[in-house]
């Protein structure tokens, strides 16, 4: 015996929806939707997905989906549908996605997120019921409107040179390489009807089997939008939209694909996975070893972009951390940015840091010549000035700073490459302020310094820039 | 609203209040076994309705109909 | 504790892994690409989800699958993304899904600039988007903040089921400092009463905003009321600096209030009696400990990076009983502390006169 009648994967009673009918949809006579409702549900029960389905419902007529469908329900803003179905397959691959949408949610206000969900081959199902319409709204022009055919509007027909052409989405997304699966049918006679079915359940078979994107677009009908009675509504979809919209097959790698090959992976939240992780991320200069600071330090370190300026800064202040104090590190941001310097604040204080931005140091570090020029004057009373002698010319006013002139370009270079001339300078700075041992910036830096061959180069970059300055 | 039928014959029958009388289940049936009542359900439209003889079963009018209970067809 | 030297922008994402966060989507806009970058290295190697949207627009659209899902996600951007994220909120809002969002506020309007800027605070403590609803919006001032608030917004947005913000800013998210990496993450709260999983236990759930009779959507917006006014009741966090003999009050937030620290320093050794108060909620807003101080203190100076707008809410909240002053630099210009201190001295040499 075989029965043809309501499917289970509908509620029996449609509570959610409002009013008295509660067996009935809020669909108008006719309606297209009802039709292809009654597919899906049909298709999902076959396949017995209905209870780790989502169902994605669009803005337009069919936002109330899930007054009908017995699954679980998003209701999803204009034209987003794929979006927030992408993020719920990503997040449970193991639900199956039906993104339901009319054409002006898929086809028009939500065209990206269609055609880039297709584009990562999300292993959803996107059902796009096209009915030449803007139904819910009161009859506008939809991206799929055919030419002539007149809606609120377009009063005097869809126009060509006007209002373009109507999107053929089908033809447009079959050309992705990711999509598996593209087929349009129409619900405009009986035997569109069989073949819709068999397209609907097949597109939901290859997401269920993890082999990937799937559309399927529906030629439907909207008999109140068109102004026409459901019969005769249907013989025009039959007579004049399956012109412009040709039925057909325009991809199908189903039988190309392996079982889950679009599957992806996601684990839930593992507190120990993450425990592990994060404990991973602590730095590599290990304990803290309390040392204690002369002075708090308020350094600006200026120069070219490329010689290690921002570097140099990352290592005092990885230093300062490992002693114990507070850091704060900020490169240049704003106007001095131009011109290929480049600079960074660096504050070490054994108390809380205010702002971190250093407009008046008590350390400027100087390897190039307009940094000079620009920033000695801001240095405090009795600061101290390191500046690479190799490459700046002049002297800071000696009077009123400490300054220290080193040749650390040509230093650095003696030592093996001209890129270490940044440690050298760190090393003089850390004499010329006595601010942390040598043993100490030693040790740190043998931790912090990735490349281990570089290690002994640096070592000894520093050991010539500190030797510099409490040998002079 | 549907009488009595005998269980080894095919039958359709329509759900008189769910129906919206769009008429497409008659314009699909080969048989020409559903008829239009010239009286209103409770929400205005003139329903569906079976002849009550000559019914194949093959299903048509239930995927031609958009309602999804409206009309239910039993094939034996 | 284990320490790590590290920029506000991956302080972020810390946070967002310590509150086990497990999908992350985002659009790149400087300067918050950063917490994107550090995103998409971090959760796929933990097994989450990190999408590099096609838009903002979809970002957030994704914010709201996952959220709906009941697992912790998040989105970062920048001033002009996060207009386009507003539509989005508002359906966070309506539909009441817990997720956060940063803003790492520009120089606007329009395209503007990358400099900081705090002129996003109307957008965001106002709410942005349509309706009747509001953001919980924390705004740090250095590294630490920025892992630990994150960490708090997670919480907050579960707690209320509503959208959190982090509000900060270029300077915050570019900024080295240390930072203590949380030890122990917390367990997360059993969401399955409403979202939507996939699985058959919640199948009878639905995640959605249209109430479509008017009296329910009332009602609806009365119990989103509700919840708000509970967030008001128990969650401003705010913190003070030498406020308790000020005369003058300085309110001020994010890195603003990092410049103010040391401000209100130099003000002190010149011998000026001031205070900071600092938001560290901007929504829900210290009002009454405002209030408080306006009993004691004799002026309030309100310094933003906008042209005005925290501005009215300390004027709320002192409510005519002491003058509400205000300095602000914009366009990405940062104020630097002689500045302040010359604002602080007019205007104390005006209380004195009067």
């Amino acid at each position: 015996m075989k029965t043809f009648e309501k499917s289970n994967s509908f509620y029996q009673v449609f509570e959610r929806k409002s009013g008295p009918a509660k067996e009935a949809t809020h669909y108008c006579p006719g309606c297209g939707h009802g039709n292809v409702h009654k597919m899906i549900a049909e298709s999902m029960e076959e396949l017995d997905l209905t209870k780790r389905t989502v169902f994605v419902s669009p803005v337009g007529c069919s936002v109330f989906g899930y007054y009908y469908f017995d699954c679980g329900n998003f209701q999803a803003a204009h034209g987003r549908a794929a979006a927030v179905g992408t993020a719920i397959k990503r997040t449970n691959p193991d639900a199956i996605v039906i993104s339901y949408q009319g054409d002006g949610d898929l086809a028009a206000i939500g065209t990206a997120e269609t055609i880039h969900a297709a584009n990562r081959g999300e292993n959803i199902t996107v059902f796009f019921v096209n009915n030449a319409i803007y139904g819910m709204t009161g009859g506008q022009m939809a991206p799929t409107t055919m030419i002539g055919q007149r809606s609120a509007t377009t009063p005097l027909g869809r126009k060509e040179d006007i209002h373009g052409n109507p999107i053929r989405m089908a033809e447009m997304l079959a050309t992705l390489p990711a999509p598996t699966y593209i087929e349009r049918v129409a619900i405009g006679n009986s035997k569109h009807i069989m073949k819709a079915r068999k397209a609907i359940k097949k597109a939901l078979r290859i997401q269920a089997e993890g082999k990937g994107y799937s559309f399927v677009e529906i030629v439907s009908a909207c008999p109140t939008g068109w102004k026409m009675d459901p019969v005769n509504a249907r013989d025009w979809l039959v007579n004049d939209m399956l012109k412009v919209f040709p039925l057909g097959v325009f991809k199908d790698e189903s039988d190309n694909q392996d079982e889950d090959a679009w599957k992806r992976h996601f684990e839930p939240f593992d507190k120990a996975k993450v425990d592990v992780y994060l404990d991973r991320m602590k730095s590599a200069v290990g304990e803290i070893e309390p040392t204690v600071l002369p002075e708090d330090l308020n350094c600006k370190f200026a120069g070219f972009g490329g010689q290690g300026i921002l570097t140099l800064g990352l290592f005092l202040s990885q230093i300062g951390m490992r002693g114990g104090h507070h850091v704060s590190w900020f490169p240049a941001y704003g106007p001095e940015m131009r011109g290929g310097t480049a600079n960074c604040s660096v504050n070490l204080s054994s108390e809380r840091i205010g702002t971190p931005l250093v407009d008046h140091p008590n350390v400027l570090v100087v390897m190039n010549q307009p940094s000079l020029e620009l920033f000695e004057k801001d240095v405090v009373d009795g600061g101290t000035i390191i500046l690479d002698s190799t490459v700046v010319e002049g002297t800071p006013d000696t009077k009123r700073l400490n300054a220290v002139m080193i040749p650390a370009s040509d230093i650095a270079d003696e030592v093996g490459t001209p890129k270490v001339a940044n440690v050298v300078i760190l090393g003089a700075l850390v004499a010329a302020t006595d601010a942390f041992t040598p043993e100490f910036c030693e040790s740190t830096l043998r931790a912090i310094i990735k490349k281990k061959s570089l290690i002994d180069m640096n070592i000894e970059a520093f050991r010539r820039g500190y030797d510099f300055v409490k040998k002079a | 609203m549907t009488e009595k039928i005998a269980l080894d014959v095919p039958f359709m029958e329509v759900s008189g209040e769910l129906c919206k009388g769009c008429q497409l289940c008659l314009a699909v049936c080969p048989k020409s076994v559903i008829a239009i009542s010239d009286k209103l359900n409770s929400a205005s439209y003139h329903p569906a309705f079976y002849t009550g003889a000559d019914c194949t079963g093959c299903g048509l009018c239930f995927y031609a109909c958009p309602e999804p209970g409206a009309i239910r067809v039993v094939k034996p | 504790m284990a320490k790590q030297f590290m920029k506000g922008n991956d302080a972020i994402i810390v946070g967002a892994l310590a509150a086990g966060c497990r999908a992350y989507y985002g659009y790149p806009i400087t300067p918050a690409s950063e917490i994107a970058h550090a995103a998409a290295l971090h959760f796929p190697a933990l097994g989450g989800v990190f999408i590099q949207a096609e838009s903002e627009v979809s970002a957030i659209n994704m914010v709201y699958g996952t959220s709906g899902m009941g697992v912790r996600t998040m989105t970062a951007s920048s001033s002009p993304g996060f207009s386009l994220k507003q539509e989005g909120l508002s359906y966070c809002a309506g539909a009441e899904l817990p997720c956060v969002v940063v803003n790492i506020v520009r120089g606007g309007p329009g395209l503007g600039n990358i400099a900081p800027e705090q002129a996003d605070y109307f957008q965001i403590t106002k709410g942005g988007g349509h309706g009747n609803y509001r953001l919980i919006a924390l705004a740090p001032n250095g590294a630490q903040e920025m892992c630990d608030l994150t960490m708090k917004a997670f919480e907050l947005a579960d707690k209320y089921r509503n959208p959190a913000c982090i509000m900060a800013d270029g300077i915050t998210g570019q900024m080295m400092e240390v930072v203590d990496i949380p030890e122990g993450v917390t367990d997360l709260p059993d969401h399955s009463a409403w979202a939507v999983t996939g699985k058959p236990d919640t199948s009878g759930n639905l995640i959605s905003s249209i109430v479509l009779d008017p009296h329910d959507l009332e009602d609806h917006n009365l119990k989103l009321d509700a919840k708000y006014k509970e967030i008001m009741a128990n969650e401003v966090m705010y913190e003070e600096y030498k406020t308790e003999d000020a005369d003058l009050i300085v309110v001020a937030y994010g890195v603003v209030s990092r410049i103010v620290y040391s401000t209100v320093d130099l003000a002190r050794e010149q011998g000026l009696k001031v205070g900071l108060l600092r938001p560290i909620t901007l929504w829900p807003f210290p009002t009454e400990v405002i209030a408080r101080l306006a009993d004691s203190a004799s002026a309030f100076l309100a310094v933003e990076l906008s042209t005005g707008q925290m501005v009215e809410d300390v004027q709320l909240a002192v409510n005519g009983k002491v003058p509400v002053h205000f300095y602000g630099r914009c366009g990405g210009v940062v104020p630097g502390s002689e500045e302040l201190l010359d604002e602080f001295n007019k205007i104390t040499e005006g209380v004195t006169q009067s």
